[in-house]
């Protein structure tokens, strides 16, 4: 459960998208030459979070992933576009069989102090990565090799050498990799620090490296020289990176304001030049004013309230449908949200590909229902509660955050107005203190969003399968599960998009969730600063072609 | 010395229970530190807890805590990867420290000055100005002041920076939102006691001997009129330097006072007992302070007397 | 000293008397505010929000259309409610266990010191939020928090008071005529500590107005669509720089409200003229 423009959202790429779909923002016409080199190229950026950790193994958060992601590189990286571009690897082979490839790593690979960066980096950093001492939280995100789940599972005892796991280094530039089944997304995956290699002399030799920016030894675009907590971190243009004919910028400054309206004051005084997580209540103002700068990026991500339909009167379809049906999504965007976001007629939102492509599947898939109070308020009576009379006390648990609140409050007023319903309280709870009450499955509804795992419809439907750990919702449908099976296995793009359309039509019609909206990324931007990209999903911003153009 | 020595072994039966009070306390809060929006997989779950001792019983954990805090080590922080309870104390308290201390300054130097403006001229301007800085000083809370001072000087005038960490000039905001509220007290404070003291025999005879006024204020007055302030000043002194939430959130400052909220929230349990050794030990060694301070001021007041008090 | 006396001392000092004055009408302002005019408490119109203060909307609207008027009286009738009953259930807590560990006095008093000892050194921040957290956030956890990190104070206070009644020879007189302890508190001490029970009162309520609007800009607040003054204040703070006026209010109403307090308290203070410790509260 993700609640939004919160920085710990997990965002992971899984799936290799080789065409530009619309889920990749602010990308333009590459580097003109003059205008950069009369000024220093700084871009300052506000974090929002100081991150967790920076070491690329351990790194979760957005802002971990941000940092880790320009100073480091892992075998494959996205470009301005959104393609897959090589990165350290400079071409790979992938076996008939989709289980085993082989990555060759480019010979111009250099870590920050000069030292070349072999396979046994990468070799080293995985399997470190699996270790069950080392307990990394995102070590998961491995599972598709083979023997890496058996391995880094504590309880498992057959598996309990690095050895066994299917990664290996033939020699210094080639590494070979054996996945426990095929997975097409393997390559995309790559890309995301947790596949990210370490400087093995280093990490060995010192635990303690990621600390400080003295010993922190990277291979990315951007060099670490200084790390201030809470306050900013510096990095300067690495020269030992093997494109930095591409790396426009001197400096990159990450700040970290944590404050909205502090961070806001910043930007608008000139000393951020980047800044995400605007004050919903500024969005108008900024709107007005031509040069705010204010941008709106794509957001994989729907807003939902979740029905535990385990309880009453939630277990009776027509409750769920009047309580859909007699909200007033665009008023909600326009007035509480005001980020430009898109009222949610479906779950899936918008910007991922259909079976063409180059088709977006929202569009195609068109929306599920509609709103209308006649058909809620007949909907209600036919559950038993004309009018709203008689509706039981029932407590819509929200993650405190005051946009949450403000969602929740206006909900609660259209249901009132709309459906006569008195009884609905809102229960704003600290956020672990949420989590552990909708994992336990004691709300009987519950405000959160989904964010994308990948560019791929799946990565919301497979949610509401009938044992997903994530399922809240007490939903299970066999013909749903089987749909859901079923786009798992075919290689049919054709079937495979079909049966995910269908699956959502399911859980629609059966409504053991509530869509809101889709959510969008407002964010707040220079008009100086050029060439970055501005991702869907995964870290905040991508800084390797960015450039200051005054 | 005997009383020192006395009020050492109390304090450290006070520390303890403290420490233990937080303990339970703490891991009565719903939720655990590796919580996620997303259900982390068992295996990896599993993981974690061994890697910070949470998979043993509450009571090894429990022992094992105050093994290492008898050491001084207070353990590593579990939200953070980079970052031990020692860092994080050895990072955010020069910060907290140079802003509060110089808050602390401020406050009794303009406290003070107020207080002791308003007892002497007594029902005139000086008092009643005294007296709207200081009810003014203890009816604005905090963030609401912080908000209006950067509307103001960093807006409106654009004086000072809004926020960040650098420099002096940064200081100027946090510091003067932080002196508020002691000024405000100690204003208060100096004036009943030197009102007081201005009553007593002593300065009576002092003043019919046609002594100047500046000349009695700074030999007698203040000497004998300190105490409530210096009293009120040592635990202060403990809360201030252990930071402020909204200031630090507000004016983006790095110091220590945003972890006691930051740590509850993410269930960072070292980071939450730590920082509740380092606040009360902080509190029982400036209220030791100013006992003794109390004492060289004021040779009449006996030990005994002062351990009542509980102070 | 009688309650008389006291009153008759306060009504000299005009400044405590017009506080006095000014907070009866706060008071009754949030008892019939919400329904001066046709706007409920929750209502939202949401084409209609962050508009300014004028005809339709005394105060303005917030950021769901919602009359600010109507929530401002709304939320400081939550506000004071917060700060009376906190105020009181602690005063009372501090009030009987000062007294009686004066009067038991001897290793029980020595005891009873040492626990207040421990509340005091607590990191006062820290456990009012971990209690929030353990019960159910709402109105009355946030008064049983308070009433738990306040009371200490008022027991240290009571306690010294009735340590110097206890030499006073009526005391003494009581004790020799065979009075039980029980009496002796209920008919000797507690009417003689009454005019700084009442000065601790609105110390503490004060401080319970204050700490709310705190929480609740921790998010640690009473539950929405209610208001307290706090929740106001923060609902301003997120768009201070488009909307002032929806600080602006809430802000000047705390204010008021503190301020009429205090000089209460100070009028009161100075009625009674000792000096009463006055809580730290700086770290907020």
């Amino acid at each position: 459960m993700i609640s939004m423009r919160k920085a710990s959202k997990i965002l992971v790429c899984l799936f290799i998208m080789v065409f530009a779909v619309s889920g990749c923002g602010g990308a333009k016409k590459g580097p003109e030459g003059d205008a950069r080199s009369q000024t220093k190229q700084v871009v300052n950026m506000n974090l929002s979070a100081e991150p967790e950790t920076i070491d690329p193994g351990r790194a979760k958060g957005q802002p971990d992933l941000t940092v880790v992601n320009a100073i480091m590189e892992g075998l494959t990286r996205y470009n301005l576009k959104c393609e897959l571009e090589p990165a350290m690897a400079e071409r790979w082979e992938i076996s008939d069989d989709g289980r085993t490839y082989k990555f060759f790593i480019r010979k111009d690979a250099r870590w920050s102090n000069g030292d070349p960066v072999t396979a046994y980096d990468f070799e080293y950093a995985w399997k470190r990565v699996l270790d069950p001492e080392y307990a990394s939280s995102y070590a998961y995100q491995l599972y598709y090799i083979e023997n890496a789940y058996e391995y880094n599972d504590p309880d498992n005892l057959e598996v309990t050498s690095p050895d066994m796991v299917g990664v290996k280094a033939i020699d210094a530039s080639t590494l070979e990799v054996t996945l426990a089944v095929p997975a097409l997304h393997f390559l995309g995956l790559t890309a995301f620090p947790t596949y990210f290699p370490v400087h093995k002399a280093t990490v060995e030799d010192n635990p303690s490296w990621d600390i400080l920016a003295d010993t922190y030894i990277n291979n990315g675009p951007f060099k670490l020289v200084r790390w201030e907590p809470f306050q900013k971190i510096v990095c300067v243009k690495n020269e030992a990176y093997w494109d930095r004919e591409q790396v426009n910028l001197d400096e990159l400054i990450f700040s970290i304001v944590s404050e909205e309206s502090t961070a806001l004051a910043l930007y608008e005084r000139n000393d951020f030049d980047i800044v995400y997580n605007i004050p919903s209540q500024e969005l108008e103002r900024l709107k007005a004013a031509p040069d705010s700068g204010l941008k709106i990026a794509d957001e994989l991500a729907v807003a939902l309230y979740i029905f535990n339909i385990t309880k009453e009167p939630f277990d009776d379809v027509r409750v769920r449908k009047a309580l859909a049906a007699a909200l007033d999504r665009q008023a909600l965007a326009d007035y509480v949200t005001r980020g430009g976001e898109r009222p949610a007629y479906a779950y899936v939102p918008y910007g991922l590909p259909d079976v063409n492509p180059w088709d977006d599947f929202r569009k195609m898939g068109g929306d599920y229902f509609a709103e209308s109070i006649e058909e809620a308020r007949f909907w209600l009576s036919e559950a038993g509660y004309p009018d709203g009379k008689g509706f039981p006390e029932v407590e819509l648990l929200i993650n405190e955050s005051q946009d949450n609140l403000r969602m929740a409050q206006a909900v609660q007023e259209m249901w009132k107005q709309n459906l006569g319903i008195q009884s609905v309280t809102i229960r704003p709870l600290e956020w672990r203190m949420y989590l552990g009450t909708i994992f336990t499955m004691e709300h009987q509804i519950a405000g959160a969003g989904w964010g994308a795992d990948y560019l791929d419809p799946m990565a919301f439907l497979d949610v509401y399968v009938s044992f997903g750990g994530n399922n809240v919702s007490g939903f299970k449908n066999e013909t749903y599960d089987e749909l859901i099976a079923l786009a798992n296995s075919t290689s049919d793009p054709q079937v495979r998009i079909g049966a995910m359309h269908q699956a959502e039509q399911i859980l629609m019609d059966e409504m053991p969730i509530l869509p809101l909206i889709f959510y969008t990324k407002p964010y707040l931007m220079k008009d100086h600063v050029k060439n970055v990209r501005v991702p869907s999903f995964g870290p905040q911003m991508e800084f390797k072609w960015a450039y200051i153009d005054r | 010395m005997r009383y020192v020595l006395r009020k050492i072994i109390s304090s450290s039966i006070t520390l303890f229970v403290i420490v233990s009070l937080t303990f339970v306390l703490m891991h009565l809060i719903p939720g655990g530190p590796f919580d996620s929006e997303r259900k982390l997989p068992d295996s990896i779950v599993k993981n974690l807890n061994a890697r910070y001792n949470l998979d043993k019983p509450l009571r090894e954990q429990y022992i094992i805590y105050i093994k290492n805090v008898l050491t001084g080590d207070l353990g590593p922080s579990i939200k953070y990867e980079n970052k031990t309870v020692n860092s994080i104390i050895k990072e955010g308290f020069p910060v907290t420290a140079a802003i509060g201390v110089a808050a602390i300054f401020l406050a009794v130097f303009v406290g003070s000055l107020l207080g002791v403006a308003a007892a002497i001229y007594r029902q005139r301007w000086p008092d009643y100005a005294a007296s709207i800085i200081s009810t003014l000083g203890i009816s604005v809370p905090g963030f609401i002041l912080a908000g209006f001072l950067v509307y103001l000087f960093a807006f409106r005038l654009g004086w000072f920076p809004p926020a960040l960490w650098d420099g002096p000039k940064s200081m100027a905001l946090p510091v003067l939102s932080l002196a508020w509220f002691p000024t405000a007290i100690i204003a208060r404070l100096m004036k009943s006691s030197v009102l007081e003291v201005l009553n007593q025999e002593y300065i009576k005879t002092a003043r019919a001997k046609g002594l100047p006024m500046s000349y009695i204020v700074i030999q007698h007055v203040l000497r004998n009129a300190a105490a409530p302030m210096i009293s009120y000043v040592g635990p202060a002194l403990a809360t201030i330097l252990t930071g402020s939430f909204v200031i630090e959130n507000i004016f983006a400052l790095p110091g220590l006072g945003k972890w006691f909220v930051l740590s509850i929230s993410n269930r960072d349990y070292t980071v939450i007992l730590g920082l509740t050794i380092f606040y009360s030990t902080l509190l029982i060694v400036l209220n030791i302070l100013v006992d003794l301070v109390l004492a060289v001021l004021d040779p009449r007041i006996r030990y005994t007397k002062a351990k009542g008090a509980g102070l | 000293m009688s309650l008389r006396i006291i009153w008759w001392r306060f009504k000299q000092n005009k400044i405590a008397l017009a506080s006095l004055i000014v907070l009866f009408v706060l008071i009754i302002m949030a008892l019939i505010g919400p329904y001066l005019n046709s706007w409920g408490y929750s209502e939202q119109v949401l084409q209609k929000t962050n508009q300014r203060p004028g005809i339709e909307y005394w105060f303005g609207t917030d950021s769901l259309g919602r009359d600010l008027f109507t929530r401002l009286w709304y939320g400081a009738r939550v506000s004071i409610l917060i700060g009376i009953v906190t105020s009181a259930v602690s005063v009372s807590m501090g009030t009987l266990y000062g007294s009686i560990s004066a009067v038991l006095g001897g290793k029980i008093d020595e005891v009873m010191m040492r626990i207040v000892e421990v509340f005091y050194a607590v990191p006062f921040l820290l456990y009012v939020i971990l209690l929030m957290l353990i019960m159910e956030p709402g109105i009355k956890t946030i008064i049983i928090a308070l009433a738990t990190v306040c009371w200490f104070n008022t027991a240290r206070v009571v306690r010294g008071q009735v340590l110097k009644l206890k030499e006073e020879e009526f005391f003494l007189a009581a004790r020799l005529l065979g009075a039980g302890k029980i009496r002796l508190i209920v008919h000797h001490i507690l009417p003689n500590v009454t005019g700084h029970i009442i000065v601790m009162f609105v110390v503490v309520v004060s401080e319970a107005v204050f700490v709310e609007a705190f929480l609740s800009f921790l998010g640690l607040g009473v539950s929405v669509p209610k208001a307290s003054l706090g929740i106001l204040a923060k609902e301003g703070i997120q768009g201070i720089r488009s909307y002032p006026w929806q600080l602006f209010f809430p802000a000047v109403f705390i204010s008021l409200l503190m301020l009429s307090l205090n000089l209460i308290g100070d009028g009161l203070r100075d009625a009674l003229d000792p000096k009463i410790a006055v809580k730290k509260r700086a770290e907020l």
